[in-house]
């Protein structure tokens, strides 16, 4: 067969260079030998600067996140499967079902193609198992220096089933608060592999595309308040949003709150709390007190979600403090994340 | 979680929490200073002041690395981030930290200069290793517990032929900050009746390092650890010592700290640095002895010496009362600005930076308890 391109795309030690991002026959490579052969679908199949797709009648949701971490590849995951679980879970978090993604590609100069490859494998990967298909997408490289390797934005559209109405504004005094499960296992993760911080420890990211689990959810529950995933700033920072965003208070109890022992660990020895580690595979639910159990029992029958818990209460407060019943006896506010969590000094 | 459940258990706590109640005499107040900001960050995060009698205060002192570093001492630093060439590693928490003219660390980076933040001194070597070409600068700061880690990547880079490194040294000692905190109080009728001492400090420089301290001012010192029940135990152990006029360093941290101390570490200080004739403090003022500088033979591992440092007179933010709460003289709901132009996320002062701040444990942990105005923040 003849081969469109002459040779092959060198996915061993070859780099990105400004040519892949140039429109012309370099660019038309890496995106048929490597976008086009892992995302493998019927909408990129055609070939054309957009996707289409039906739609059923009915509310749809779109969510867009830009995706720039460091390293880029760490326990448990790396910025292609994160990309991938990131939007569909924010198009998840208003109860949806995620139908399409997009992604936009932005690529430093110098960029090893080794690592290209393995990014949008496991993006592939993700999506894949999410069902959830990337169906179109966009490349552009910038000179050496002006990125940070790679960039990664996802879009998606979701449809919401009838009769679902969640958003962050619906908590209400009495709502019950429930977490999805143990919390600060992204954060710890990536503190471990980060350069300068580098320790030993076998925790590995939650990474995950929740949206089966709000499925289940949301057949047992439609009348869910809020849903919202806690990442970046931690379920403080979360619950402090939620509670800005619905005019309420919250009382949580510390005891309650599920994280693990290692994360927990980790967190001492560096200063951190983990109510403020992100989280990428969990999520914060806020229903009504006599839908709680039901709903715990739902979630708890779902892999993503065994260790769900119901950690406190929405209260009225005009001051929209969250605030928590310590382990140790005493109250305290959990205020949001300032600036970024740093290990202390002393 | 082992070594860590043991020191929070509420039902211990509450224990404690009576044991305080009947040791505590109704008829005085007590004013115990913790020195320490790791100390303020657990009495707030654990709520630990909920559980003490009402004539029982905790007045939260200095300990806190970034925040008795003068404004001054942070302009020379950003002086020297922008120096050609320069790359200035420092912790992270000193970055935020406003300068002169509302500068900081952070803004000077975000200018153009080259700051990084570091985690341990290590780091600031491998930065000069990886970097021949470029000056590295170490922004030292911090008591005791952060000198040695300085220390060793003094020796570190002597040892490695490393010509590019240099230590920008403002460490500081406890004891004698302790002792101006009493003595610029002396004249004022809310003095400091007992003291919670440092427990990581205390690691390195031992209980012994307060004894002149109790017997010269005759106030007693309970060194605490950083977690709960430590706290608890040892605003105990001061109430005991009050009621019964006594005024001696005890031990509540027995499990990390000796009366000699780490003496390896007290050896690698004075071989690498030397006591200052004085150093000037944000919100003590100058205290003589009070500071170490780098000793003449490692004069060339000196930032001070080796590049020219302006000394221009350093503008406070007006208003801010940060030096009078490290004097444990103000609570930092005094502060006029505390809350309404001063937060976490755009600090005025140092107290409201760092988490070992007290206007930042307020503001963090303790709103609930403040007028409705603070609390929602307007």
């Amino acid at each position: 067969m003849r081969r469109k391109f002459g040779q092959r795309l060198n996915l061993r030690d070859g780099s990105v260079d400004m040519t892949h991002g140039s429109g012309g026959r370099a660019m038309a490579q890496l995106v048929e030998e490597l976008f086009l052969a892992r995302f493998d679908n019927q909408w990129l199949a055609r070939g054309n600067d957009q996707a289409a797709f039906e739609v059923a009648p009915g509310r749809m949701v779109m969510s867009t996140d830009a995706h720039v971490i460091s390293p880029l590849f760490f326990p448990g995951g790396d910025i292609g499967s994160l990309s991938v679980h990131g939007t569909i879970n924010d198009v998840a978090m208003s109860g949806a079902h995620p139908l399409y993604l997009s992604a936009a590609f932005i690529l430093e100069e110098g960029f090893p193609l080794k690592d290209l490859e393995r990014i949008v494998t496991s993006m592939a990967a993700a999506a894949d198992q999410a069902g959830v298909p990337v169906v179109t997408g966009d490349t552009k490289v910038v000179e050496r220096g002006k990125g940070d390797g790679i960039f990664i934005t996802t879009t998606g559209v979701g449809k919401v089933p009838a009769g679902v109405d969640i958003s962050a504004d619906r908590a209400r005094p009495g709502d019950a608060i429930l977490v999805s499960g143990s919390l600060g296992n992204h954060g710890v993760a990536i503190m471990s592999s980060r350069e300068g911080l580098a320790f030993d420890t076998t925790i590995e990211s939650d990474s995950a595309a929740l949206h089966t689990l709000v499925a289940d959810m949301v057949a047992a529950v439609p009348g869910i308040h809020c849903l919202r995933d806690p990442t970046r700033g931690g379920l403080a920072t979360t619950l402090n949003e939620l509670a800005q965003q619905s005019s309420v208070g919250m009382q949580l109890v510390e005891a309650a709150i599920p994280v693990e022992e290692q994360v927990q660990g980790a967190c001492e020895l560096l200063g951190l709390d983990p109510l403020y580690v992100a989280n990428e595979g969990k999520l914060v639910c806020i229903c009504d007190a006599g839908d709680a159990e039901r709903l715990l029992g739902v979630m708890r029958r779902h892999p993503l979600g065994e260790k769900a818990a119901i950690i406190g209460e929405v209260v009225a407060d005009d001051a929209c403090l969250v605030q928590m019943r310590t382990r140790f006896g005493g109250n305290r506010v959990v205020d949001w994340l300032a600036g970024e969590q740093l290990p202390r000094i002393c | 979680m082992k070594y860590v459940d043991e020191f929070r258990d509420s039902g211990l706590a509450r224990r404690l929490a009576d044991a305080i109640r009947r040791e505590a005499d109704s008829g005085r107040q007590y004013r115990l200073m913790e020195f320490c900001g790791g100390h303020t960050h657990a009495i707030f995060r654990y709520g630990v002041q909920d559980l003490m009698p009402d004539n029982l205060q905790f007045v939260h002192g200095p300990g806190c690395p970034v925040c008795v570093l003068p404004v001054s001492r942070i302009d020379m630093a950003i002086a020297l981030a922008r120096k050609e060439g320069v790359i200035l590693c420092s912790y992270g928490d000193m970055l935020r930290v406003p300068a002169s003219g509302r500068d900081s660390l952070l803004k000077a980076r975000a200018q153009g200069c080259d700051v990084r933040m570091v985690y341990s001194t290590m780091d600031a070597l491998r930065v000069a290793r990886e970097n021949p070409d470029r000056e590295v600068v170490f922004f030292a700061i911090g008591f005791e517990t952060t000198t040695p880690p300085t220390a060793v990547a003094m020796e570190q880079a002597r040892a490695a032929g490393l010509t590019n490194f240099s230590v920008f040294c403002n460490h500081v000692l406890t004891p004698p900050a302790m002792q101006a905190i009493l003595d610029s109080s002396a004249d004022e009728e809310v003095s400091i009746d007992g003291f919670l001492g440092p427990s990581h400090v205390s690691t390195i420089i031992g209980s012994r390092a307060y004894e002149p301290f109790a017997r010269d001012h005759g106030r007693p010192v309970v060194i605490a650890g950083f977690e709960p029940l430590d706290i608890m135990q040892s605003a105990l152990m001061l109430l005991r010592q009050l009621n019964q006029g006594r005024a001696e360093v005890e031990n509540e941290y027995t499990r990390a700290v000796t009366r000699e101390g780490n003496l390896k570490a007290q050896a690698l200080m004075n071989r690498t640095m030397t006591l200052r004739a004085s150093f000037e403090w944000r919100g003590l003022g100058s205290i003589p002895r009070s500071a170490l500088r780098i000793r003449d033979e490692y004069a060339d591992l000196d930032a001070e010496r080796r590049y020219d440092l302006p000394s221009l007179p350093a503008r406070e933010v007006q208003g801010c009362e940060c030096p009078a709460i490290l004097r444990g003289q103000l609570r930092p709901t005094d502060c006029r600005l505390f809350g309404t132009v001063c937060t976490p996320e755009n600090p005025m002062g140092a107290c409201m930076v760092s988490s070992e701040g007290a206007c930042a444990a307020y503001w963090s942990y303790g709103r609930s308890r403040q007028p409705d105005a603070v609390r929602a923040g307007a």
